[in-house]
């Protein structure tokens, strides 16, 4: 371990009852509990925060439009490092991948990443409002639902090419929601079975309400350093040792192929290239899954299942617990929770597997290495990080 | 409710302004002969700016689609369900459209498919129909 590379020390999440922040709050107010949760664990304070890493949906028009310029004055800190990359719900992905090149590059010694969002307490998701201009003039007047509408195209393309049916992608949701059923701080934890997921009312055909994530409150931060540092306060580090991102489309008719999730190919070869491992090497896989169908085009563009062979991959319970791929070990966006955008949580999952501090129900053993892998837009971005513990 | 109207701009105005003439329009490339959609200000293919505008033919085929049965907003609950599709034109772009109330039933990937121009609230979009030219 080499002192100057950057590790992750800390992470903290919001608590929620039900979809919605235990403690109510503003998003600012989220995101400021959930920074001094993760840097309490590093042994750190915001006085020593100079790297300040966000995106967010909160304050938009106005004072959400400088998200990280808003933060740090909420926050009481002058970051000298300012990345508010939003890619959508990969950002968070991107932004651990800019972290741990600003503090290798000593641009600054401790980086918050962090997300809030008071979504559901608010009643504030609506993206069918998206005004149509710019590319936006060949999408918003036909009424695409979204995001969902984009996701049900890419479905029903995936199905006609390969055969994929509405099982298959209900056997993501019935594994998502066994592994929040061990997860006490899963917001939707009563077990569902195949035949509950197809009769669940339609949404965007083909997909249904139980293929969607939910719509919850949200916070999450991360505190990323340089491993002499971790020494020193005794920690267990995570070493970020690849990271990878990449966009292809916006509008969803501009999407390469429908039926192929080009941004996580792209993500994932660099991520793997810079890490120096292979599929083999990868003990835990944690990936956004908004849709199922997200989860699924992901598991074959990340080279874990065969092209057009994601069906087949997730069936007879492979994905849930005591499968032989586990996967989204805490219930994931489809139910342990979906604060309009998710990504941030992928990564604390896979830290808290890595130390080996969730509930023994559904820990996995001896994670070394993990693959957190973020999805952003309508499938349109897409950013990979491969954490490791030495 | 009125529906979203796109909120036209100096590269948009000729599409828009043709399919007020029942025409749909598309750029294509001088350079590399390949057409795309929506208007860009560079080929997409070579990033050539030798563009053109050229008539499509209106006609493609069904390269995927949903129905909406949850509209996207208050605008589109009248139409609820109906369907939305990615059609690829014979010119080679794939666009985004609303397939004919009278043919969503009989919707298929890879079926045949022609533009309707269809006036709604002063605007003329390019719905499609099943079935060639
Ligand atoms: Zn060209």
């Amino acid at each position: 371990m080499k002192d100057h590379e950057a590790v992750i020390v800390g992470v903290a999440d919001a608590p929620l009852i039900n979809g919605k922040v235990a403690q109510p709050g503003s998003a600012l107010q989220i995101v400021a509990r959930c920074a001094k949760a993760a840097l309490d664990e590093a042994g750190l304070t915001l006085g020593d925060v100079d790297g300040l890493f966000t995106a967010g949906m909160w304050g938009i028009p106005g004072v959400g439009q400088l998200p990280t310029v808003t933060l740090s004055e909420f926050l009481g800190i002058r970051p000298v490092v300012h990345d508010g990359t939003n890619i959508g719900g990969s950002a968070f992905e991107a932004h651990l991948g800019h972290a741990a090149l600003a503090i290798e590059q000593g641009l600054c010694d401790v980086a918050l990443i962090v997300y809030g969002s008071a979504q559901r307490s608010e009643m504030s998701r609506n993206l069918a409002g998206r005004p149509a201009t710019l590319t936006m003039q060949f999408e918003t007047p036909w009424g695409l639902p979204t995001p969902v509408g984009g996701y049900a195209l890419a479905a029903m393309r995936h199905m006609h090419e390969y055969g994929t049916t509405r099982e298959h992608l209900a056997e993501i949701a019935v594994a998502a929601r066994a592994w929040a059923g061990l997860n006490p701080a899963a917001t939707k934890r009563d077990p569902i079975t195949v035949d509950d997921v197809l009769a669940a009312p339609t949404i965007s055909k083909p997909l249904g309400l139980l293929d969607c994530c939910l719509v919850t409150d949200g916070g999450g931060a991360i505190v990323v350093t340089r491993a002499s540092h971790a020494k020193a306060q005794g920690l267990k580090p995570i070493h970020v040792r690849g990271h990878g991102q990449a966009a292809t489309h916006w509008t969803i008719a501009a999407m390469p192929d429908l039926a192929r999730l080009t941004a996580a190919e792209m993500a994932s070869e660099r991520a793997f290239a810079m890490a120096g491992v292979t599929h083999d090497a990868i003990d835990l896989v944690e990936v956004y899954d908004s849709f199922t169908i997200t989860t699924l085009l992901t598991l074959e563009a990340l080279g874990f299942a065969e092209r057009g062979g994601g069906g087949e991959f997730v069936s007879n319970g492979r994905i849930a617990p005591g499968g032989a791929f586990p996967l989204n070990t805490n219930g994931g966006g489809l139910s342990y929770a979906h604060p309009g955008m998710y990504g941030i949580f992928l990564l604390i999952e896979a830290v808290r597997q890595m130390r080996g501090e969730v509930e023994p129900e559904r820990q996995i053993a001896n994670v070394r290495t993990a693959l957190v892998h973020g999805t952003g837009g309508t499938l349109s971005s897409g950013a990979t990080c491969i954490l490791s513990l030495d | 409710m009125t529906k979203p109207h796109p909120v036209v701009d100096p590269g948009t105005a000729p599409y828009w302004a043709a399919l007020k003439e029942k025409r749909l329009i598309l750029k294509s490339c001088r350079a590399c002969g390949q057409a795309h959609f929506y208007p860009r200000e560079i080929c997409p293919h070579c990033y050539s700016d030798d563009l053109d505008w050229i008539e499509a033919k209106g006609t493609g085929e069904i390269y995927s689609y949903t129905v909406a049965v949850r509209p996207a907003g208050q605008a589109f609950e009248a139409d609820a369900p109906y369907t939305i599709a990615i059609v690829t034109l014979d010119e080679g772009p794939r666009m985004m459209t609303r397939i004919v109330a009278a043919d969503a039933d009989a919707v298929e990937i890879g079926k045949k498919v022609t533009v309707r121009f269809v006036e709604e609230d002063d605007l003329v979009l390019p719905f499609f129909a099943l079935g060639g030219a």
